[in-house]
């Protein structure tokens, strides 16, 4: 199976706001990502990179604003890679992309060639609790290829990456976007070519909710 | 928009339900005052029970009032589940420690007027004191889960959960309770316990149940003034860090 | 549809491996059981009033034990996350792994239970409805204890939260499921009180999914 480019694929963020406890991190975001695309996000610690993942994958509520997808043959049309891997201790590498590939439902690729396209094809009957952090991020990001989504949202894809893993990360990005794909990702240090940057830390936040009444 | 602005905003709130917190919780307490002055001096003792019956007067009220308090609280999770407004969480939050201690208050008052028509401090026959008992423990529950969560926001939604979740086990909680007296064959007569208490002179016992109303209003308004005060005393803090270091 | 499907055979497979599975339920509740001659004698009158209502308490909190990792191990290593960002309706995975779970957990206890009513003077007879009244009894359990288990998933040591937020909940199946054993140790009709043991099941089956996956979503959140 050919992944389709959703060549109309467009996302658009309109006044978005978020408030973790009491304080607000940002407001009144607004951005536009079109297919094909790559988006850093960058900024120090707390200024609101995962939230704004978070809320873009549908995981966290956001304060205000909308986030709209055009893709709509998805009833969600992105993939999400937080900070844990969701690697299960005692299942083999394989087991758990098979795993993924039966409860995705349509695979793209089989497990097997997810695995060895992130260069895991040596430890396929190693449990999860066997695997190097490293290890974990790769299986983690072959849930990306075994279930095609043209939005990728990745919260900083290469940590624990050695140097050949972080040219992984690069390299996928490159070949989904070349398809039509769109990747947000959380990033420190060197980034994707050919991207666009959005520096958290640079958006006027007020300091609490006062600002936003 | 509005969900958090109670904290951000509340000005309006706070200058209305200063004057209706205190005006509640004095009409409450002279009402309840008058209505225990009307139960324990004026009124007639029961023909069956004699004076031990009058507990009925603060016994019974506290009974009405721990399940209003706990429908209140349903009431108020529903609006913060569906509208996702702030100041329903406040109230919820707010009247549950108060809803606590009037269903504390029935059940102790409940025993002590049990000890002498049962010749036991606690009878489990009961069905509706045994429920009462229960809805206490969803009380603390709900307490627990406040405490327990690491925002305010998650555990507003949490704590919302688990009264909805109450509210609809309650019913089927007190049909097995009085299931299991029927088993137990002590239904018939233990039926209605306090309905035994034939007090002929009803009027302090809705004297008193309007004084517990009032004043349930006026502490839980002056518990949500506290909780909004707190809140706002931390975000006030958090900018002035903020401002500090930026 | 699928996804959730996909789940519940994974939970299958992983509540029995590493995690100990059932042993650790099963066996807290034998010794549960067996603690009863010891505290209200081994008189043989003795344990037939008390055997039956222990024996069931003991099978609630055995319940209990499973709960407070049911949700929780997912919401740390992340797989929550993947499973909410992916689109498949929360309401799915909740009830595939309670399912999934109770299976593992719940028709162990159930197997257990005939042999620990015969240690507490039960009549052998009774054994099958021991087993029918367990199976049934303990999928209710399972099912208001998943609402409790996902209103803590956030919580550190979130166990005894669990069984604060779920014993209230227990309280129907408690009666019906206890009167079902104690009417059939006395050879009494047990039809109604095993239906209504059966109802409080169904009750659980219908909030249960619901109210996990909210208080899922908002632990994710």
């Amino acid at each position: 199976m050919v992944v389709a480019p959703a060549s109309s694929l467009v996302l658009e963020v309109e006044n978005l706001a978020a408030v973790r406890g009491l304080r607000v991190l940002f407001e009144g975001l607004s951005l536009r990502v079109s297919g094909g695309e790559a988006l850093e996000l960058r900024g120090p610690n707390g200024s609101g990179k995962s939230t704004l993942l978070r809320i873009l994958a549908g995981l966290t509520r956001q304060h205000a604003g909308t986030v709209t997808y055009s893709a709509d043959e998805h009833d969600a049309p992105h993939h999400y890679l937080g900070h844990a891997d969701a690697v299960k201790p005692t299942e083999s590498a394989g087991e758990q992309a098979r795993f993924w590939a039966s409860y995705f439902g349509r695979p793209a690729i089989t497990a097997t060639d997810a695995l060895a396209r992130v260069g895991l094809s040596q430890r396929t009957e190693v449990p999860g609790r066997g695997l190097s952090a490293g290890q974990k991020r790769r299986l983690a990001l072959s849930r990306l290829l075994i279930d095609p989504r043209p939005v990728w949202l990745l919260d900083e894809p290469t940590a624990a990456l050695d140097i050949e893993g972080r040219k992984l990360v690069v390299d996928l990005v490159a070949e989904h976007r070349a398809t039509g794909g769109m990747v947000i990702a959380a990033i420190h240090g060197d980034g994707f070519v050919n991207s666009n940057t959005l520096d958290l830390s640079k958006l006027k936040a007020p300091a609490n909710l006062e600002g936003l009444a | 928009m509005a969900v958090m602005s109670i904290f951000a905003n509340p000005h309006r709130f706070m200058a209305v339900s200063k004057w209706f917190a205190w005006g509640f919780s004095g009409l409450g307490a002279a009402l309840i005052l008058f209505g225990v002055y009307q139960g324990l001096f004026i009124a007639p003792a029961d023909y069956q029970q004699g004076d031990a019956a009058r507990i009925m007067y603060i016994h019974v009220p506290s009974m009405w009032l721990s399940m209003f308090a706990y429908a209140f609280m349903v009431g108020a999770s529903f609006v913060s589940i569906v509208w996702k407004h702030a100041l329903a969480d406040v109230a919820a939050k707010s009247a549950a420690p108060i809803g606590a201690a009037f269903t504390a208050l029935g059940l102790i008052t409940g025993s002590i007027w049990g000890q002498p028509m049962w010749g036991t401090w606690w009878e489990w026959g009961d069905a509706r004191l045994v429920s009462v008992l229960i809805l206490f423990f969803v009380f603390l529950a709900y307490m627990a889960i406040w405490q327990a969560m690491d925002t305010p926001q998650k555990a507003a939604r949490a704590a919302a959960i688990l009264c909805l979740v109450g509210a609809i086990n309650l019913p089927v909680i007190h049909f097995s309770v009085d299931f299991l007296n029927t088993l137990h064959q002590k239904a018939t007569f233990f039926a209605g316990g306090e309905e035994k208490a034939t007090i002929g002179f009803k009027a302090p016992m809705y004297t008193v149940a309007l004084g517990y109303l009032a004043l349930f209003g006026g502490l839980t308004l002056l518990n949500m003034r506290a909780e909004i005060m707190l809140t706002r005393a931390e975000m006030l803090a958090q900018r002035k860090q903020a401002q500090a270091a930026g | 549809m699928s996804g959730s499907v996909s789940v519940f055979v994974r939970e299958l497979k992983l509540a029995w491996s590493g995690g100990g599975g059932p042993v650790l339920p099963v066996g807290f509740f034998g010794v549960a059981c067996i603690m009863t001659p010891f505290a209200v004698g081994p008189e043989i009158e003795n344990l037939k009033t008390a055997g039956p209502g222990v024996m069931w308490i003991a099978m609630a909190l055995a319940s209990l034990l499973p709960m407070e990792r049911l949700f929780q191990a997912d919401l740390e290593d992340g797989t929550l996350d993947a499973y909410a960002g992916s689109g498949v309706a929360m309401e799915g995975i909740a009830l595939a792994k309670t399912v999934a779970h109770w299976i593992a957990t719940g028709i162990p206890l159930s197997l257990a239970a005939p042999i620990l009513w015969i240690l507490l003077q039960g009549a052998p007879e009774v054994a099958p409805m021991v087993i029918l009244t367990s199976l049934i009894g303990s999928a209710a359990f399972f099912m208001f204890g998943a609402i409790g288990a996902a209103l803590a998933a956030g919580v550190r040591r979130g166990g005894l939260l669990i069984a604060l937020a779920t014993l209230p909940l227990y309280v129907p199946t408690m009666i019906f499921g206890a009167a079902t054993l104690y009417a059939a140790a006395i050879g009494e009709g047990w039809q109604t009180p095993l239906m209504l043991t059966g109802a409080a099941g169904l009750l659980g089956l219908a909030i249960s999914p619901f109210a996990a996956a909210m208080a899922l979503r908002t632990a994710i959140d």
